[in-house]
């Protein structure tokens, strides 16, 4: 119970012919909107690969795009409604509030479910991040309505209900889900898994900005420090364009370093699967795939990692993805472009010599041009 | 203290199979577990309960063989349990599952007294939308403190809650008021082997066993099925890729001569790449 992969019911199919039953109140719901995150000050990334979806889902229902900013008065409010615009925003809303300076869930739900009430999406997408996920689930509580955690899919259907498709059984399948007689539609997708749109020049939209206020006595919750992750240690692997990662096939902590040193020499990043986690080889923010973070370089090496469906669903927006394993049969050379059956602790030095020597050629080649 | 701790029996998904022509999930002999992420929250309220003294309830919705699990919670040094079990929440989504949940809290702290801390996993590894938990918060009123990683202090004359939350690149530090909910990081802590004494009580132990009604639930509507916003209207198998790897020969070849087939393969698919590497390589780390 209370899972969302059961098999639905007959009646859902008929349930599911929507738009057209919903209740009245609903009926003017218009717009497709897009919260975008701030994170001491800089915009997440997750909110401009939302603006691509949010545009497509707006244009196949010919409605409009809006970002939703909510923030203190000033120059991190005012560049992401810019950079809004700039990934294809037709409009934002903007709630300017010395209280949202910090993310608490208290405000920002008020606000958010204000800003809903007053003036009606019918789909509402936000990031499946920490943040996005503290928040969503308490807007969609507060208005009743259907959220779809983490989707991998997002579509208009013929009447012009959104269908999210996300994975279910551990990764092993995916379902498409309805919001069926509520409004908004939302969601939630996570970082990199939908691609990152391109950014136009389009410097203008309409700004609307929305009168809200709250007082400090009235929050519960305060924001007494913030401790930073080591930058140096902790790189941005979700948003790496080359990552090498390690599994189990690695056979030894120590051979990790054969990872780190070819990640090294090609300027990558690096992680692994969720068995070398377990065993504290690695940091969990390490991790790739489902229960990690999702990735989508422009090229990834996996070296002794079989290639679970769990593993498989954080990889496969990859542009190219290399496979080193010792079985020929292992799944991941299923979904891998190129594929070496060999063993890893042997091969990668052997790689990392290759690289270097294939760049350092070609970074003369570049002097004597 | 009281503590409430929610947990949910949900199948080994190591184990799930699916059928390679239907596609349909072979449930059959998967062996069920509680929720791997619920543990974390269940030792961090034991630990509290150790230290300042009190109860935990642990609270499942689920099938009547949802006991199981509760069972295993009382084996691991829980006080009560808690197994809220009826055909009308069959097929409910997270809107009904937090209802059905947040009713059964209320009736728990009218039964057994009021609790200062709900607890609850970051996510299930089986429904995975890590929404029930603050679904809860929101229906009960409780102040919300999602993915914490540590719980700092706890002031139980003022009421204080100091805890540190996992946020995108780094840790808030939050200082909040009890009641609230939590929702539990994973890796926080490792679940105790439960005392002979314990297992022995567990065996013993009457698991409190409320449907719909007892809960004090008055309008089922709002439960399962019906109560759920969200369907599920389409279970399917991901498309598989067409081609598979185009495999290096490996054949009577030394390692470096296959090393350097693959860099090539790489810059043939890719030929930008060999550019951004040779700009970005060595030299920047
Ligand atoms: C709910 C859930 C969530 C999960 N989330 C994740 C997740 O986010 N990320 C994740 O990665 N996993 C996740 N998993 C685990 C996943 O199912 C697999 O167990 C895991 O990915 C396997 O890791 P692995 O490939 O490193 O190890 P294994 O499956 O043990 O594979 C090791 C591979 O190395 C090969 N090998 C052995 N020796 C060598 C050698 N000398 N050189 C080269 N190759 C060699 C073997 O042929 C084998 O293919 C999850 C599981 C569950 C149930
Ligand atoms: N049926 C249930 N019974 C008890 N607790 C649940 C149930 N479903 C979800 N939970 C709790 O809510 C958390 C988040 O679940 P989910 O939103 O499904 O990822 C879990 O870790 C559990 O603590």
């Amino acid at each position: 119970m209370g899972t969302r992969e059961r098999k639905a019911p007959p009646s859902a199919q008929a349930r599911a012919s929507m738009k057209k039953d919903l209740p009245e109140q609903f009926r003017d719901y218009r717009h497709v909107w897009v919260f975008m995150e701030l994170e001491r000050g800089q915009v997440h990334p997750v909110s401009f690969e939302l603006l691509g979806e949010g545009r497509r889902l707006a244009d196949q229902l010919g409605v409009q795009l809006a970002a939703i900013i909510l923030g203190p008065r000033g120059d991190s409010t005012f560049n992401a409604v810019a950079e809004a615009f700039a990934y294809d925003a037709d409009l934002a809303y903007l709630v300017e509030e010395p209280l949202l300076t910090d993310y608490r869930n208290e405000p920002f739900t008020k606000a958010l479910t204000d800003l809903v009430i007053t003036h009606k999406p019918e789909i509402l997408l936000l990031g499946a991040t920490t943040l996005g996920r503290d928040l969503a689930g308490s807007v969609a509580t507060t208005l009743l309505t259907g959220l779809t955690a983490d989707c991998t899919g997002l579509d208009v259907d013929e009447d012009g209900s959104l269908a999210a498709t996300r994975p279910t059984f551990g990764g092993s399948l995916l379902c498409t889900i309805y919001t069926l007689n509520c409004r908004p539609q939302m969601a939630t997708v996570r970082p990199r898994v939908m691609r990152m749109p391109q950014r136009s020049n389009k410097p203008i939209g309409r700004i609307i900005r929305h009168e809200w206020r709250m007082f400090e006595e009235e929050i519960v919750t305060k924001v007494v420090g913030f401790l930073s992750d080591d930058r140096s240690e902790n790189a941005n692997l979700a948003y790496a364009d080359v990552v090498v990662a390690g599994g189990l096939g690695l056979g030894a902590a120590e051979n990790l370093q054969l990872i780190k040193d070819l990640a090294r020499t090609i300027g990558a990043d690096y992680g692994c699967s969720r068995p070398l986690v377990q065993k504290g080889w690695m940091p969990a923010d390490r991790q790739i795939g489902q229960t990690g973070k999702t990735i989508r370089p422009k090229l990834y090496i996996a070296a002794g990692i079989s290639g679970a469906v769990q593993h498989r669903v954080g990889v496969e927006g990859a542009d190219l993805i290399v496979a080193i394993n010792t079985d020929p049969n292992a799944p991941i050379f299923d979904f891998a472009h190129v594929g070496v059956v060999a063993d890893a602790v042997s091969f990668l030095p052997a790689l990392t010599e290759a690289f270097t020597r294939r760049l350092a050629s070609a970074n003369r080649l570049r002097l004597v041009n | 203290m009281h503590i409430v701790v929610c947990i949910k029996q949900v199948p080994d998904s190591a184990q799930i199979r699916v059928h390679p022509v239907t596609n349909t999930i072979m449930r059959q002999g998967v062996p069920t577990i509680i929720n791997p992420y619920d543990l974390f929250a269940l030792e961090q309220a034991l630990q509290v309960r150790d230290y300042h003294r009190g109860e935990v309830t642990v609270l499942t919705m689920g099938p009547p063989m949802a006991e199981e699990s509760l069972r295993k919670a009382l084996t691991y040094g829980a006080d009560r349990a808690v197994l809220l079990t009826d055909r009308h929440f069959a097929g409910s989504d997270t809107l009904a599952t937090s209802f059905a949940l947040s009713q059964a809290i209320a009736k728990i702290g009218n039964s057994f007294g009021s609790p200062d801390i709900v607890f609850t996993g970051k996510q299930t590894i089986d429904g995975d939308t890590a929404q029930v938990g603050p679904g809860i918060a929101k229906r009960l009123n409780l102040v919300q403190l999602t993915y914490v990683a540590k719980i700092t202090s706890i002031d139980l004359s003022t009421r204080a809650i100091t805890v540190e939350r996992r946020s995108e690149g780094g840790t808030h530090v939050l200082k909040s008021e009890l009641p609230c909910l939590i929702t539990m990081l994973e890796g926080s802590n490792v679940i105790r082997r439960g005392s002979l004494d314990d297992a022995l009580r567990a065996a013993r132990s009457e698991i409190v066993k409320w449907n719909a009604a007892d809960a004090g639930i008055e309008d089922i509507t709002k439960c399962g099925l019906r109560g759920s916003p969200t369907v599920v209207k389409r279970v399917f198998a991901p498309t598989p890729r067409e081609q598979k790897a185009v495999q290096i020969d490996t054949v009577e070849k030394a390692v470096q001569e296959v090393a350097d087939e693959l860099v090539a393969s790489i810059f043939v698919n890719q030929p930008a790449l060999e550019h951004e590497l040779s700009s970005t390589g060595s030299v920047s780390r």
